[in-house]
């Protein structure tokens, strides 16, 4: 027994050594030690890779790198500003009216806008075998039969790849894409209402994917480029317009996004080949771009991997930002071409524990913060500056900290007869009183461990349309004191709710206690903390709260049909503009009548008023103006209590540089470096093998089999019977 | 034997419809053909029309079992229940509701699962048995009792705890192997060991206590008594007789379990980040993705029955006075 012990011990051993090098847990292959790449995780496989469905965040990860629109977010300055990517310079819209006649931006009669976008020359799309070209200079393989792929698996069986230049009609054809039948484009909805003929392209591109499937052929691909789409006219190679109906001055932001990037036409009859989808060929996992990086390996289920596009046109790093950001030396790289990184690999970290535990051994570069490693990684002084623990500086880890362009907020039903519209100024007063019961600064206290900024109107800071000081106060729930905010006293909360006809909580017709109810999905044990805090809240009005919790469905049916009374959601911005806030109140955005995004069906004539005013004007004093007297009717009428606008924290080891956190762009993996000799050092300090405990468990698995041994000996050898002395 | 293993064949049947139809039913009580449609489409900016449109591509704007509208058979073949079932029982599991093709995610997720569960499976059973083989040689003695009461304590514990445990001890502290992560090939084995010493480690408490069960009811009968008084060693008796013996109810509980390896563990390749089916099927019902689970449940219920036959079987190997009618 003791031999197998030890024979076992010796190959586990041997296993372990094998391929390790001088560090044993590392995780990556011994090959790939000391290169330039950047470790990563990420928690949740991306559903899609196609950029004309693609709109989640851990789907951009990848994406943004890959594909490149139009435009993009610049890197350092703020607050956050559109910079040409492919595009050579920010497109102004030109407007006419219904005779086709130009008109000013402010002319009362425009008909639309068009934007016409001049793209760089030389851009070359990363190598790929939708490009190749046989020897007699046709496409290789846009043809195949099913014996062409017999022994394909996946895009690297391919052996011929190729490329080519970038033109005006991938544009064209990628817009034509969110018209597609058998994608899910989610901004279709809002795009087909401006961008000219794209509804009516919807139609004919469904008449015609039907008429193919009546053929007995559905699926086939379907050529976009002998449809028609008015509103996207192709000038020259390198020139396209976009028309798009009345003015829309948010439209350049989702020229932003990937919804925009260029598609070449050749990559989707390739894909739509039979026998590609069974194969799972499909452009929703293989993304074909001209960004910096290009998917070389596309596992889901354990890794993803980018690596540098070896056609990317060049970019510089950029030369100006905040005026911060030469000291913290971010702009010591200004001028040089982009990307720094040669290769960067996702790997699947579905839990926590194991995530956290590897950024400290240093086998990933960067790392979220969740709750329950806060306080081992960040102290949060009496001033309330936040900085790292004392064991995170030792290891050179760095904090950055932004607040995100996000609202959390928690809601109330507007269509409800107590807390809602119906219920009149008795409701208003009722909400208002319970916008101050709710103490959104103690909540983030206890627990987002400080991790964010009281609301006081749904414009998270860096968005235009914020104030920052006495002037961005809500004065219904909050008042200046000093040189800062502070909620009001619950005695006001109290007033307020007696003058709504509800002294101490009681209704004073009926003298029943008043009961409301919240619809969370926060059911389980771990929940059970927040609910209490919020029933405390409720408790300081005298206000029964019940609680009703359901599966994440049930509560999302709920809400979508207007039958939730309170509730709390959130919302994060698509683009830095406050519109994509303030439309959250708008009453054609009700989630209840009209399925739109106006989750509390908020409903108010001269809201709606102010906002197609707003939407349509540029920054400055008078937008500002306006804006101002939105939120001032928000806080009047409190369809929301604002609650609060997260800060994301993140952490990242020395050897990263050029990180700065931005909340709008995802295409920043470019602009970040990596000292890969200082990873490799510092690895090496903190993954030191300790082999006495193998030794240890050798010596107890010893210690307890040999007396075994031993007595089994013993016995073996003992006579059956004692034997008798004559 | 063929014409047995024939008929068990035939009643499996209407056991896997019944598998099928309870977790349809139990999956459309929880989820929605919407909910499904949403949770894919996402939350922001969709449409009534992208939800119907979703779901006609899909098939899953039927009605669920029955479609009053249709005409003679088709009242029962024009739901969602009969066209995403049939096709299950010729092993067609169709594609996830992201696209992806569900037999090809299977047949690659399958070796990281079986990559972790044989060598678990094996290297337990012979822990576990000569651990409690050992117990009943030295039954009634101090070895036995505080084995015993080494065997409760560890199954009292979390399988959680042996695996945030493991990790931490063995490749946070120690440094000797990878937290986690998979990798093919002559690496593999870096990445396997932890996980595969948790599993072990893990099941040593109930799986010694449940053979040392089996072997103390062997130890008392005549053939025992028989072969000691022939004068065999005690090892001799333990591994050449009472082990032999005991195979029955130990091929029970153990060839059962076989075929059901390929579908993985679901917390061990969690944590491990271990590609396998355990880890899929953890997704797929996280994504409300009936599709997947549809088929996971199937191809486990399979097993499982191919599992049952093939312990009857085994049993006529071990004992040949068994015969299968």
């Amino acid at each position: 027994m003791l031999r197998l012990a030890q024979t076992i011990l010796a190959c586990a051993a041997v296993l372990a050594v094998s391929g390790c090098g001088d560090v044993w847990n590392d995780p990556y292959p011994a090959v790939d030690r000391g290169l330039n790449v950047l470790y990563s995780a990420f928690t949740d496989r991306p559903k899609h890779l196609d950029p004309v469905q693609s709109y989640s965040e851990d789907e951009a990860t990848y994406n943004a790198q890959i594909y490149e629109p139009p435009l993009q977010y610049h890197y350092l300055r703020r607050p956050y500003e559109l910079v040409p990517l492919l595009a050579e310079s920010l497109p102004k819209p030109i407007y006419y009216d219904d005779q086709d006649r130009e008109v000013s931006a402010d002319a009362p009669g425009v008909a639309y806008g068009v934007y016409e976008i001049r793209i760089r020359s030389g851009v070359r799309y990363q190598p790929h075998p939708a490009f190749a070209q046989a020897a007699s200079g046709g496409p290789r393989y846009q043809s195949l039969t099913a014996d062409d792929l017999a022994g394909i698996r996946s895009l690297a069986d391919f052996r011929e790849t190729g490329t080519r230049e970038l033109e005006a009609a991938d544009f064209a054809y990628q817009i034509k894409r969110l018209a597609h039948p058998r994608l899910h484009s989610p901004i279709f909805g809002l795009m087909s209402e401006y961008i000219v003929g794209l509804k009516e392209l919807a139609a004919a591109l469904k008449d015609a994917d039907k008429a193919l499937a009546d053929q007995g052929k559905p699926g086939v691909w379907l050529d976009l480029t002998r449809f028609a789409l008015p509103g996207v006219e192709v000038v020259d190679a390198h020139t396209y317009r976009i028309k798009v109906k009345g003015r829309y001055p948010q439209f350049v932001y989702w020229l932003a996004m990937n919804f925009f990037a260029p598609v070449p036409m050749e990559v989707d009859r390739f894909y739509a080949q039979p026998g590609m989808a069974e194969r799972n060929l499909v452009l929703d996992w293989y993304p074909v771009g001209t960004g910096p990086y290009m998917l070389t390996e596309n596992n889901p289920n354990a890794r993803m991997v980018l690596e540098r596009n070896p056609n990317y046109h060049g970019e510089r790093y950029p030369a100006d930002g905040e005026a911060e950001d030469r000291s913290a030396g971010l702009l010591a790289d200004s001028g040089r071409p982009l990307p720094f990184i040669d290769r960067v690999v996702f790997t699947r970290e579905k839990e926590g524990i194991p995530y956290w535990n590897k950024f400290l051994q240093g086998y990933y570069d960067q790392s979220g913060i969740s709750s329950d490693s806060f306080d081992r990684a960040v102290r949060v002084s009496v001033e309330g500056q936040t900085a790292v623990s004392p064991e995170m500086a030792q290891k050179g880890i760095q904090l950055e900290t932004a607040v995100s362009t996000a609202s959390r907020y928690f809601a109330f039903n507007w269509l409800d007869p107590v807390v809602g519209g119906p219920g009149g100024e008795r409701a208003k007063k009722l909400r208002q009183a319970i916008s101050i019961a709710l103490d959104w600064e103690e909540f983030i206290s206890i627990f987002a461990n400080g991790r964010g900024i009281t609301g006081q109107s749904p414009i998270p800071p860096g968005i235009f349309g914020f104030i920052e000081g006495e002037h961005g106060v809500n004065p219904v729930t909050h008042e200046w004191v000093g040189n800062a905010p502070r909620r009001r006293p619950i005695d006001a909360a109290r007033r307020l709710l007696a003058e709504a006809g509800y002294p101490n909580g009681r209704d004073e017709t009926t003298g029943q206690p008043l009961t409301l109810m919240l619809d969370t999905t926060e059911r389980g044990p771990d929940d059970k903390s927040r609910l209490d805090w919020l029933r405390k809240q409720f408790a300081k009005l005298s206000i029964q709260l019940e609680i009703r919790g359901a599966d994440y469905n049930r509560f999302q049916e709920r809400v979508r049909k207007g039958a939730a009374q309170m509730f709390v959601w959130g919302w994060n911005a698509d683009y830095p503009d406050p519109e994509n806030f303030l439309f959250l109140f708008l009453t054609q955005q009700s989630r209840a009548r009209l399925q739109g995004e106006n989750a509390a069906n908020y409903a108010n004539p001269e809201y709606d008023q102010l906002y197609e005013r707003m939407r349509l004007m540029d920054n400055g004093p008078e937008r500002q103006a306006v804006i101002d007297r939105m939120v001032a009717i928000l806080r009047e009428d409190a369809p929301w209590s604002f609650g609060f606008h997260p800060k994301d924290y993140s952490l990242r080891h020395a050897w990263i540089g050029n990180a700065k956190p931005n909340q709008m762009a995802r295409n920043t993996l470019k602009y970040m470096k990596v000292d890969p000799v200082l990873r490799a050092q510092r690895r090496r300090e903190w993954n030191t093998v300790v082999l006495w405990p193998l030794g240890l468990m050798a010596l107890l698995i010893a210690a307890g089999i040999t007396p075994a041994a031993i007595a089994l000996r013993r016995r073996e050898r003992a006579r059956a019977l004692p034997s008798v002395t004559r | 034997m063929f014409a047995y293993v024939v008929r068990r064949v035939l009643y499996a049947i209407p056991i896997v419809i019944g598998v099928n139809l309870i977790t349809f039913a139990l999956f459309f009580v929880v989820n929605t053909p919407d909910d499904m449609a949403r949770m894919q489409l996402g939350i922001k900016r969709v449409t009534p029309e992208a939800i119907h449109k979703w779901k006609a591509e899909r098939g899953y704007d039927k009605p669920l079992f029955y479609d009053g509208q249709a005409e003679g058979r088709d009242k029962f073949t024009n739901t969602i229940f009969f066209t995403k079932s049939i096709r299950m029982f010729v092993f067609d599991f169709g594609r996830e509701d992201n696209g992806r093709d569900i037999a090809n995610e299977i047949s690659t997720r399958m070796v990281p699962s079986l990559a972790i569960a044989l060598p678990t499976f094996i290297l337990s059973l012979l822990v576990t048995i000569s651990f409690a083989l050992l117990l009943v040689l030295f039954r009634a003695t101090y070895l036995d009792f505080w084995g015993v009461v080494l065997c409760v304590a560890m199954m009292s514990v979390s399988s959680l705890f042996y695996i945030i445990g493991g990790q931490f001890l063995v490749a946070k502290l120690w440094n000797l192997v990878p937290i986690s992560g998979y990798a093919n090939g002559l690496d593999a084995p870096r990445f396997l060991i932890l996980p595969v010493v948790v599993g072990i480690i893990g099941g040593i408490g109930a799986g010694t206590r449940w053979y040392r069960t089996i072997f103390l009811e062997e130890i008392n009968r005549d053939y025992v008594r028989t072969a000691r008084a022939k004068g065999l060693s005690e090892l001799r008796v333990m591994f050449g007789h009472v082990l032999k013996n005991a195979m029955i109810p130990i091929l029970t509980g153990v060839v059962v379990v076989i075929p059901t390896l390929f579908l993985g563990s679901l917390i061990t390749e969690s944590f491990f980040g271990i590609p396998g089916l355990g880890s899929y099927t953890i997704d797929a019902i996280n994504s409300q993705d009936f599709a997947v689970v549809r088929a996971m449940v199937f191809i486990g219920s399979v097993l499982y029955i191919i599992g049952l036959i093939l312990t009857d079987i085994s049993y006529t190997l071990v004992d040949p006075r068994v015969r299968l009618q």
